[in-house]
């Protein structure tokens, strides 16, 4: 317990101390004044606007996706599709941009294809097409995989007796996978809506200046162009009071687990040859490889094509990916000790019946970053450490613990319900046999977690290692860490020299999550 | 000529290699029974065309079923649970049976209700599943296996979760519509007593195969084959 007290407690003096900066400091603004700005008004205008476009498309694109991956049960290519579909998660959104913009992009492949079929070309990657193409790329395969798990709900005697009855396609769809899916799609939707509105580094770089800019990447033009402390707090206060109403307001839909590595199980179901079903599961299965996989060959090819061996011996990038392995290695090792220690500080509550409404309050301890955009939280702590925040040691740490912070959601959601889980089977067995604190850790927790773990470990080493927000806000020049570089790159159009940078960046960031998930998780086959 | 016959049906299932052969005379109630994972569902799902055999094949009155569809066979197929749409009301579920599309006309409708009158269930047509207990529900699943009209009506341990009174009823009602439309049934139970109670035939199912056919009263009666008496043990109940 002793150790879910300082995990709680380090949780609370850093978001605690952050909070209270911010609160402090903004005794004398007004957030009516602010509100009333017009250029504030059209950025939160636009920040809801792009956020409900991208939750739209995803997750109307995902419904015939979904279901083409759930009727096509046995196309070759299917688990690793589905396998790829999981790599947006942990890929860097500035590499993600690196990718669109290759492909979208002035010289990108689909501009120079229809450039050599006569069409002039159209620059539409930058500003509001470009964001939603990002965001697609992020939260299709998301909600793809979220709604996949609907047809796992189907019990195998439905779809018998949709055969013996003899339902079409249209029939099997209004009768069985709807209704599984209209009670889905609005948790779906909200999710990714969320994840949209805090959506920064896609729309600082793909954002056309003042009419695509959101409330996230406003507070860092405040902070770090117009050097405007109040307006970045008052800013940073409102991003939290709606992200706070947002999730009030999601708290509805039940908004769904993230996706468990399932496949989805073979359907029987007679309707998968028919001529209809192949073309719309073929269209459909197609256009989300288009979205998901192009940017991602594109990174990959590029990155090949460039000047490999001089971007790699440029100190500036090798200091980078120093900088960006330490953060990350540092971020996810810190997430992970923390989220073990709140889960098993909740494990203890859940165990006495009066402790269990302490329960949920450490576990939103855990979750406070959800309210939190980065910008918010890079904000108040840029508040506590004022001057020293430039300082090359300050600076890196205060990256770190930002990034740490902001993957705590993530593990807490994969740790907490795999520690109650096991807790459940072996508390009155582990209290029978006495086995409690160093012992039961060693001998039952450790073996029994390590999967979940290693993946929130992988997971969170990922996110910080790809992440630009914290570092956008304190990096200097002395502190760039690779995604810092890859977007001065992308800025300064040193496109080549970028497309080594992505594809590297792309492998530290796959390589620490498959390294950390199969290393400290175990060999165990999914 | 028998009403369902089948030849020689191979399926290999993980590590088992199952091979069955049966006849089945109009209007019969064969229970089949046996250890579970012995094969019992499988060759009821052989029959309604959900597996596909890897060789031999499957007759109804002479005709050759084995490559068609399982909505072209003449089988109701009923499992032990979600035989019914949950967000359906009965009277839809039941009307499934008579137009997938639920397009129903007067008649259809008429057909319905007393479908589902004669299963007892009048006045619960606007009532949704999860509204009925379990044996209603079953009761429901056999209103749309009769406005299917199918000749073969096989149960796939369609008791399972009812008590020992509301399976008699069950069994009573399925015996009833076996009487009156001429059904053939076929009934996978893992309660020797229900093949009792009910059947014509019993047979034993064991390893994929069918071990051994007879008539209920001598397949109960002593001496019994050893692998039968095995399964039923001592307790003859």
């Amino acid at each position: 317990m002793r150790f879910g007290f300082i995990a709680l407690a380090s949780v609370l003096l850093l978001i605690g101390g952050a909070c209270g900066a911010l609160l402090l400091s903004a005794t004398d603004i007004r957030i009516g004044a602010v509100l009333a700005d017009p250029y504030i008004r059209h950025v939160l205008g636009f920040t809801f606007w792009q956020a409900g476009l991208s939750a739209l498309l995803s997750v109307g694109l995902a419904i015939p996706v979904a279901r083409a991956f759930a009727r096509q049960a046995r196309f070759p290519g299917r688990r690793l599709l589905l396998r790829i579909f999981l790599m947006p998660m942990v890929t860097p959104v500035i590499v993600a941009v690196f990718g669109i913009v290759a492909v979208h992009g002035q010289s990108g492949w689909i501009t120079r294809a229809l450039g050599a079929a006569g069409v002039p070309p159209d620059h539409y990657v930058y500003g509001l097409t470009g964001i939603l193409i990002a965001h697609l790329f992020f939260n299709l395969p998301l909600a793809t995989r979220l709604l996949l798990q609907a047809w796992d709900t189907v019990p195998g005697e439905t779809w018998r007796l949709a055969q013996q009855l003899g339902l079409g396609s249209g029939t099997i769809f209004r009768l069985i996978e709807w209704p599984l899916l209209r009670e889905r799609l609005p948790g779906t939707a909200m999710l990714v809506f969320l994840l949209c509105f805090v959506s920064f580094a896609t729309v600082l770089a793909l954002g056309g200046g003042p009419a695509a800019t959101t409330l996230e990447v406003a507070i860092y033009q405040a902070l770090r162009f117009d050097f405007d402390l109040d307006r970045a707090v008052t800013l940073a206060l409102l991003q939290t009071l709606l992200c706070g109403a947002l999730l009030l307001f999601a708290h509805r839909f039940a908004l769904p687990l993230p996706p468990s590595a399932g496949l989805g199980r073979a359907i029987e179901r007679d309707d998968r040859r028919l001529p209809g079903a192949l073309v719309l599961d073929g269209a459909s299965i197609f256009a989300a490889c288009l979205i998901v996989l192009l940017p991602l060959l594109a990174t990959v090819i590029d990155g090949l094509a460039g000047p490999i061996v001089p971007t790699l011996a440029d100190p500036v990038i090798m200091r980078g990916l120093l900088y960006s392995l330490g953060i990350a290695l540092m971020a996810g090792f810190g997430t992970t000790f923390i989220a073990l220690g709140l889960a098993h500080l909740i494990r203890g509550c859940h165990a006495r019946p009066r402790l269990v409404p302490a329960a949920s309050l450490v576990e939103l301890a855990g979750m406070a970053t959800v309210l939190l955009s980065p910008l918010a939280l890079g904000t108040g702590f840029f508040l506590l450490l004022r001057s020293a925040a430039m300082m090359q040691p300050v600076a890196l740490a205060a990256v770190m613990l930002i990034n740490a912070l902001m993957a705590m959601p993530y593990a807490m959601r994969i740790l907490v319900p795999a520690m109650l889980t096991a807790a459940r089977e072996q508390d009155r067995l582990c209290a029978a046999l006495g086995l409690s604190g160093w012992n039961r850790w060693r001998l039952i927790d450790w073996p029994g977690l390590r999967r979940p773990i290693g993946m929130a470990f992988g997971f969170a080493a990922a996110l910080s290692a790809g992440d630009l927000g914290a570092i956008a806000l304190f990096g200097g020049p002395g502190t760039a860490t690779l995604p810092l570089l890859l977007y001065q790159q992308l800025g300064a159009y040193r496109v080549e020299e970028a497309a080594v940078t992505a594809l590297l960046l792309l492998l530290v960031s796959l390589g620490l999550y498959s390294l950390i998930e199969r290393g400290v998780g175990g060999h165990a086959s999914a | 000529m028998h009403r369902l016959e089948v030849r020689d049906l191979r399926f290999d299932y993980e590590d088992m290699r199952m091979r069955f052969d049966l006849a089945i005379g109009t209007g019969e109630f064969l229970a089949l029974v046996g250890p579970s994972g012995a094969g019992k569902s499988t060759l009821l799902s052989l029959i309604a065309g959900f597996d596909r055999p890897t060789s031999g094949r499957v007759l109804f009155d002479g005709v050759d079923l084995t490559a068609s569809r399982p909505a072209e066979r003449p089988v109701t197929l009923l499992f032990q649970d979600h035989n019914l749409f949950p967000h359906l009301c009965i009277a839809d579920n039941v009307g499934l049976g008579i137009r997938p599309d639920l397009r129903l006309d007067a008649a259809g409708k008429a057909r319905v209700e007393a479908a589902l009158a004669e299963v007892g269930l009048q006045g619960l047509g606007a009532r949704r599943p999860g509204q009925l207990s379990g044996g209603e529900r079953q009761r429901a699943a056999l209103a749309l296996a009769l406005v299917r009209e199918r000749p073969l009506l096989m149960l796939d341990e369609p008791f399972a979760a009812l008590g020992p009174a509301l399976r008699r009823e069950t069994l009573d009602l399925v015996r009833r519509m076996q009487r009156s439309r001429g059904l053939t049934v076929l009934l996978v139970s893992h309660q020797p007593s229900d093949a009792r109670y009910a059947a014509d035939r019993v047979a034993f199912v064991e390893q994929g195969e069918i071990r051994h056919v007879a008539p209920t009263a001598e397949f109960f009666a002593q001496p019994q084959p050893p692998a039968v008496a095995a399964y039923l043990g001592d307790v003859s109940d």
